[in-house]
């Protein structure tokens, strides 16, 4: 037989469990005490883009961004605003390439969908997950200029390790096939300098008698 | 004395001005100050118990009932409306109506004879002589009232209920 | 039993600090001067109550739903947190510091003395608690009698806001605070009516004085709330006393999402604060009025620790059915005003009647006291309240079953 206002107890027990166990029981006491405590942020969470560059000491002079505004005119907003060097650079594979000259992203308007990371083709910019970034000038501080978005890959390593690790297996696989690339191509050319040295070399033999070696090769 | 006369002050000019209030709302608050004035002087005369029943009843459950009714009714809103009879006509008739019933009022009480004894007055009154008395010589009344409040209960929760059944 | 020697001493500190301070004024002033203190005293330990009490509502409440309530206002001016206990400090400033707005159309007057009269008559309904074995701060021979009709005042004090607010919202509001308040002064009454009648009198000093024995050695003491009778009437007078005071589940008049607030629309900054303040003291009046008849008063549980001051066990007391107050709040959903209605009018004045017989038995076999007899006065004494409890409630709950959906999986 159920008597009526047992409800109640048992309703009076479990706001009495709650109360006790918030003062030893995390899972009770979900409240993070910001800004003593930080959130939990997880590695996938992004807000707002920065240019990653390899050396830690020279950041402007190792930029990965090659200034191809293909993440300018991809951007929703057109919030990227990028404009070419005149000269060119070696970069980490040698190759000759453009840099930015000015790179700015004005970050009142970037609304953060990553178009321009999943874009660039030279894995230049990448989401980063700062949001303590207030300033009390609404207009020119919230403009972010080439200085500001700079950061380096170990930076990028620690925001985001497994997107990072991903970026560096690839760039190194790039660097290893470029060089493979490249002995390919100095063995072929040496091939063809010794093979144009060996056909010099036989030409006067092949004058004075038959060369066998040369009729099969 | 002095403080009897206050006392007796506060009554008649509360309720005095209770009359003349235009607001139904403002007049109801007046008299309710009146009967803070009647428990004052109960209290002054040395009957506590009377005086507490005086304002649990009439300032905590008469005026509630006042007020409702007032409220449920018209608004607080009193028309003013058109009265025949002259101001003077008015002025005589009402004199004449009071002064008769005070001359009737104060006939009674001055023609009884009232024991007046003195300071053991006070103190026998203990509020168990009056629980007592209530219940052995008063008891018919006691039992007749609580009868017909109950019958008036009854009766007016059938006539709420009544009147919802067609609703329904 | 009552406490000796240093123990006395500190049993009567605050008559000994009266005594020295009104020794200062001439003899004519004297018994003027004593009055003036004692309600000095008693409206700054209830404003202290108060503020205490807003801030322990704040955090146990947030406890209970698993955050920590208001954590960083603590000594002004330092960095000192003290977990957010001078939290009353912020809030009694921005009450102050808040603009005051009265409805032009409003009657200012009545818009005015509204909080007054409901401040004036909860601080006096406080004038008959005994807070300590010395500390009563009136002695009235009918105490109970004069405690309700000073809750009664406050009753005039709601409609008066209400009506003064020139607002049909608040006047609909104050009229249910009204209907709710009226309900339950019944069961309230109903509820203490046995109390009175077992010992004989309306004054709260007597009253706690005879619960003042202990048995079983000294480990069960003679509280009312120990008796059969008095457990129920106890369960019925903290129902009744939590509709008194709008505390949730009855706080239909004052909560947000309900007709906005009520009959208190209209009221910003320190008016306002005077009705909050109201309410708690309200609230800790009933609770006092129930530690006093029910509970046994400034008595220890044990007759072994009576030597500890009087006014401790009453404050204990007092925070621990304030305690209760907050926890239900923390706990139970809002009855709407049907269900509130319902609920006093056909369960709680019955079972009150009901206890009242309850209590006449009670009194009538207090001779039984052989074991048998005794076994037998507990059993019929808890049927006869405990019978018509469950068949009422179980009739009262037929048909509010758990609600099936037809369309719905």
């Amino acid at each position: 037989m159920k008597i009526p206002g047992t409800g109640i107890i048992e309703g009076l027990a479990v706001t009495a469990k709650n109360f006790v166990g918030s003062f030893h029981d995390p899972k009770r006491f979900t409240t993070v005490q910001y800004p003593e405590e930080a959130a939990p942020v997880t590695e996938a969470y992004r807000n707002f883009p920065f240019l990653v560059h390899d050396a830690e000491n020279d950041p402007l002079a190792t930029l990965r961004c090659v200034a191809c505004q293909i993440c300018e005119k991809e951007c929703p907003p057109k919030c990227i605003y990028i404009v070419k060097s005149a000269d060119k650079k070696p970069d980490a594979l040698g190759k000759p390439q453009f840099y930015p000259a000015v790179f700015d992203i004005d970050i009142s308007v970037c609304m953060s969908c990553q178009i321009c990371v999943e874009v660039c083709p030279f894995e230049a910019i990448k989401m980063d997950q700062h949001f303590e970034i207030a300033e009390a000038d609404r207009f020119n501080a919230l403009l972010l200029n080439r200085e500001r978005l700079a950061k380096p890959n170990s930076y990028y390593h620690k925001i985001h390790p497994t997107e990072a690790a991903e970026v560096d297996a690839r760039l190194e696989a790039d660097r290893k096939a470029a060089e493979e690339k490249a002995k390919a191509a100095a063995a072929a050319a040496a091939a063809k300098a010794a093979a144009a040295a060996a056909a010099k070399a036989a030409k006067p033999a092949t004058d004075s008698g038959a060369a066998p070696g040369g009729a099969t090769a | 004395m002095i403080l009897l006369a206050a006392i007796s002050f506060l009554i008649l000019a509360s309720a005095a001005v209770a009359i003349t209030r235009r607001n139904l709302i403002h007049a109801a608050l007046w008299l309710v100050v009146s009967w803070f004035g009647v428990a004052l002087f109960f209290l002054w005369a040395g009957a506590q118990f009377i005086g507490f029943v005086q304002v649990l009843v009439y300032v905590g459950a008469v005026s509630m009932i006042m007020l409702f009714a007032m409220l449920l009714t018209r608004q607080g809103r009193v028309p003013v409306e058109m009265l025949t009879l002259k101001a003077e006509k008015r002025i005589a008739s009402g004199v004449l109506l009071v002064s008769a019933v005070f001359g009737v009022i104060a006939g009674c009480i001055l023609g009884t004879d009232f024991p007046v004894t003195e300071a053991s007055a006070a103190s026998s009154v203990t509020l168990v002589r009056i629980g007592e008395s209530l219940m052995n010589d008063h008891a018919v009344a006691l039992l007749a009232m609580g009868a017909l409040l109950t019958v008036a209960l009854i009766g007016a929760v059938y006539i709420a209920s009544s009147g919802e059944e067609d609703a329904s | 039993m009552s406490p000796t020697g240093i123990w006395d001493s500190i049993d009567r500190a605050p008559l000994i600090v009266r005594d020295v301070l009104v020794s200062f004024l001439p003899d004519a002033w004297q018994g003027l001067a004593n009055d003036i203190l004692i309600a000095a005293t008693v409206t700054v330990v209830f404003a202290t109550i108060f503020a205490l009490l807003t801030i322990l509502e704040r955090k146990g409440l947030a406890r209970i739903q698993n955050r920590p309530g208001p954590n960083r206002v603590g000594i002004p001016f330092t960095k000192i947190r003290l977990g957010g206990f001078g939290q009353p400090l912020a809030d009694a400033v921005k009450m102050i510091l808040k603009e005051d707005i009265v409805p032009t159309s409003a009657d200012k007057v009545l818009h005015f003395i509204a909080p007054v009269i409901l401040i004036v008559s909860t601080l006096l309904s406080l004038a008959v608690i005994p807070l300590g074995r010395h500390l009563l701060p009136l002695e009235l021979e009918a105490a109970v009698l004069y405690f309700f009709a000073a809750g009664a005042i406050s009753e005039l004090a709601v409609f008066t806001a209400g009506w003064g607010s020139h607002n049909k919202y608040s006047l609909v509001g104050a009229m249910r605070a009204l209907a709710q308040m009226l309900s339950y002064e019944l069961p309230l009454v109903l509820a203490i009516i046995p109390v009175i009648m077992l010992t004989g009198t309306l004054s709260t000093s007597a009253i706690v004085d005879a619960q003042g024995s202990w048995s079983l050695g000294g480990f069960l003491p003679a509280w009312h709330v120990f008796t059969p009778w008095g457990f129920a009437a106890f369960a019925i007078f903290v129902v009744a006393s939590f509709a008194e005071a709008n505390r949730s589940p009855f706080d239909l008049p004052e909560a947000e999402s309900e007709i906005i607030a009520g009959h208190l629309t209209e009221y910003s900054g320190f008016k306002y604060a005077l009705f909050f303040m109201a309410e708690y003291f309200g609230m800790c009046a009933l609770a006092g009025l129930g530690v006093t008849l029910f509970l046994g008063g400034w008595h220890a549980p044990f007759s072994a620790l009576e030597f500890l001051p009087s006014w401790f066990w009453f404050f204990a007391k007092l925070f621990m059915m304030l305690g209760l107050f907050i926890w239900v709040r923390g706990t139970l959903p809002r009855l709407r005003m049907d269900q509130l209605t319902r609920f006093a009018w056909k369960l709680m004045v019955p079972l009150a009647l009901c206890n009242l017989v309850n209590a006449a038995f009670w009194h009538l076999s207090a001779g039984w006291d052989s074991p048998g007899g005794l076994a037998l006065r507990w059993v019929l004494s808890i049927a006869i309240i405990a019978t018509p409890f469950l068949l009422l409630s179980r009739s009262l709950f037929a048909g509010l079953g758990p609600r099936t959906y037809k369309y719905a999986p």
